[in-house]
């Protein structure tokens, strides 16, 4: 979008401008390069590779990881072949784990962002300041202090049966209600900040127009606001969902680690006992295409309607 | 927690490099919370050669740090028992001769001739105790002593159970709960172990090891599976907790400072082994992590409640602890396996 600020029909003056972007953007490359392409290569190609007993790959193809993800043979190897559940229902979990802490962030995130992007300029900016203070700290250490908040000893049970509300504490740590906390406390101004960038930049004139229309408020929002700051919604969804789909922080702390989540799954294929990598990579390669096959059919979508639009 | 400590080793770290710069260099690999820093002064103090170190929190976590490209950045790291075994198979420790080392007859006897490094030529004692339970007394006041506590809760324990999420000592400990010998490839007995843990699984709180005494302390979990020198701190926190020796068995482990193949350093890895062989620093040890130094001498230097501690003395009546044993690879996949299931 950036590159296309020259006028149509400057030709000369358009692949200047994009030569020296192209220049500017050399370290990105680099860097994309050496931190991201390279290492998921190196993923890719071991997860083709065979099991070093302990951790390490010998330098032999074979697909058994993959066979070990999809094919179940039972303990011994020895039952007739059938379709593997176990890592099936692991991803199924992240997923839906992950897909909850992305509608929770927006429900909480949208109204938010609308009132901060809605306040006096001058607020707006302590608004912004006042979001982004827990990220001062790291992310560890809020999941720790979250604990302390929920477990059966801490300062929520104890004032509400200070208060004679309950008997017994709430069980809140180590259950699913934990991570999805944690999850959405985690990832809050991920989803609030790209929508309040949007509704800022939204002209509100447009809603006046709908309200002269005799359009009702939630019509307004749903038929004019909504669609105008879609951009803001999605990129605020995927930028919760996919970390916390590979969160495994806020599952084993506050979780207990009693399920294995996508994230846990990967780590103790190369850090615990089975020191399976090829089946680590093959993990991560399985987790990479399905988000990847995700985001390509949205950005289908999106290019499909933006051709019907105009 | 790891990542506090590990941040806590680095700040240090930067302060130590501030003294002197240019000065030898000695690099551990080791335990968090394992070593305390007054130690490492002293050593430094003595010898002139500063320490930088890394902690890792599980054997298999160092293994594999180590095999991912770690080798030949540290001079000695800190093992147990069946993970000296399985690095010295890996062809990953330098080894040396006892005249290498003045203090190496300080040794104690039974821990010279080990079945994982026979005449010790590849690591030295660095300290040693048993994995078992504690319990909270004021939440459940009968037998402790016995692994059904774990894996087949009496009501007042059920949902607040914490066990060590490391594969090699909760299914060891699980075997020895069914009396299963390790390292089975009987069908049935591996089967009937995968259905029991799945049903013990339903009264488990947390499956968490660098937090094992944490969850205890806080009343997370009123019964969890802990290293005896954890125990004993947990107790110092909260006095109702008490450390099991289980009549069905429990294991016993020894850590050992292992010299590394591709040691940087090799003199000052020596220096330093020597230096935690001399009782008063092998004490200094105990005195910090609470668990047995296996060095002669020691006694004079402890502190006086660890000779009478429970996590340290067994009862006369408890049995022996068994040691983890290597497994194959394809009975080690059979377990890897189990784990599998037991987290899905």
């Amino acid at each position: 979008m950036a590159g296309m600020a020259s006028p149509k029909g400057n030709k000369a003056e358009a692949s200047i401008v994009d030569g020296r972007l192209g220049i500017l953007l050399l370290p990105s490359w680099v860097v994309i390069g050496i931190l991201l392409v390279i290492p998921v290569l190196i993923m890719f190609v071991y997860s083709f590779l065979t099991q070093d007993f302990r951790g390490g790959v010998i330098w032999t193809f074979t697909l058994e990881a993959y066979d070990q993800f999809f094919i179940d043979r039972g303990l011994f190897g020895d039952e007739p072949a059938q379709l593997e559940w176990t890592y099936i229902l692991i991803f199924w979990r992240s997923f839906l784990q992950a897909f909850f802490a992305m509608i929770f962030c927006l429900l909480i995130g949208f109204p938010t962002a609308y009132f901060m992007a809605t306040s006096p300029p001058k607020s707006r900016s302590f608004l912004l300041f006042l979001v982004t203070i827990p990220y001062w700290v790291n992310l560890l250490i809020r999941t720790v202090s979250m604990k302390f908040l929920i477990r059966d000893t801490g300062p929520i049970n104890e004032w509400l049966m200070a208060f004679g509300m309950i008997d017994e504490p709430i069980r809140m740590i180590n259950t699913a209600f934990a991570v999805q906390l944690g999850l959405f406390y985690s990832y809050l101004p991920f989803m609030v900040l790209p929508i309040y960038a949007s509704i800022e930049r939204y002209n509100f004139v447009l809603s006046e127009a709908a309200a002269d229309l005799y359009t009702g408020r939630w019509t307004t929002l749903f038929k004019v606001l909504i669609p105008t700051v879609k951009p803001g919604i999605i990129a605020g969804c995927i930028l919760v969902f996919i970390p916390s789909l590979g969160a495994f922080l806020a599952p084993d702390l506050l979780g207990g680690a009693k399920n294995f989540m996508i994230g846990s799954l990967v780590e103790e294929q190369f850090k615990g006992q089975a020191g399976d990598w090829p089946f680590g990579a093959a993990v991560s390669m399985i987790l990479l295409t399905i988000i990847m096959i995700v985001l390509l059919f949205y950005a289908r979508s999106q290019t499909n309607s933006a051709g019907r639009g105009h | 927690m790891r990542k506090l400590t590990t941040l806590m080793t680095a700040a240090t770290m930067v302060f130590a490099t501030g003294q002197s710069i240019a000065a030898e260099k000695l690099s551990i690999y080791h335990w968090f919370e394992y070593i305390p820093q007054e130690l490492l002064n002293k050593f430094t103090a003595e010898t002139g050669i500063e320490v930088v170190m890394d902690t890792y929190d599980s054997n298999e976590a160092m293994l594999a740090n180590l095999k991912a490209g770690g080798m030949g950045n540290y001079d000695v790291a800190v093992p147990g028992d069946y993970m000296v075994e399985i690095m010295i198979n890996e062809g990953m420790l330098d080894s040396f001769a006892s005249s290498e080392l003045s203090n190496f007859g300080n040794i104690e006897d039974k821990w010279r001739d080990v079945s994982f490094d026979m005449g010790r030529k590849h690591s030295i004692p660095y300290q040693w105790g048993s994995t078992s339970f504690s319990v909270d007394t004021s939440v459940y006041g009968g037998d402790i002593n016995t692994t059904d506590i774990i894996f087949n809760p009496p009501s007042e324990l059920k949902g607040k159970i914490n066990v060590l999420d490391t594969a090699g000592e909760t299914l060891v400990f699980a075997s020895i709960h069914m009396g299963i010998p390790q390292c089975s490839t009987d069908k049935e007995q591996l089967k009937a172990l995968s259905k029991m843990l799945d049903g013990a699984k339903k009264n488990w709180a947390s499956f968490n090891s660098d937090g094992a005494k944490d969850v205890l302390v806080s009343g997370d979990a009123a019964a969890g599976m802990i290293w005896n020198g954890f125990g004993a701190k947990a107790r110092a926190e909260n006095a109702s907790l008490k450390y099991a020796y289980p009549k069905q068995g429990y294991i016993v482990w020894m850590d050992n400072v292992v010299l590394l193949k591709d040691a940087p350093n090799r003199d000052a890895a020596l220096k330093f082994m020597d230096f935690l062989l001399e009782p008063e620093n092998a004490a200094a040890v105990t005195n910090y992590a609470r668990y047995a130094a296996g060095v002669k001498g020691v006694g004079k230097h402890l502190d006086a409640e660890l000779s009478e501690a429970l996590e340290n003395n067994p009862p006369a009546d408890a049995p022996a602890g068994q040691f983890v044993q290597v497994c194959d690879q394809q009975t080690q996949g059979l377990y890897d396996a189990i784990w599998t299931r037991l987290k899905k």
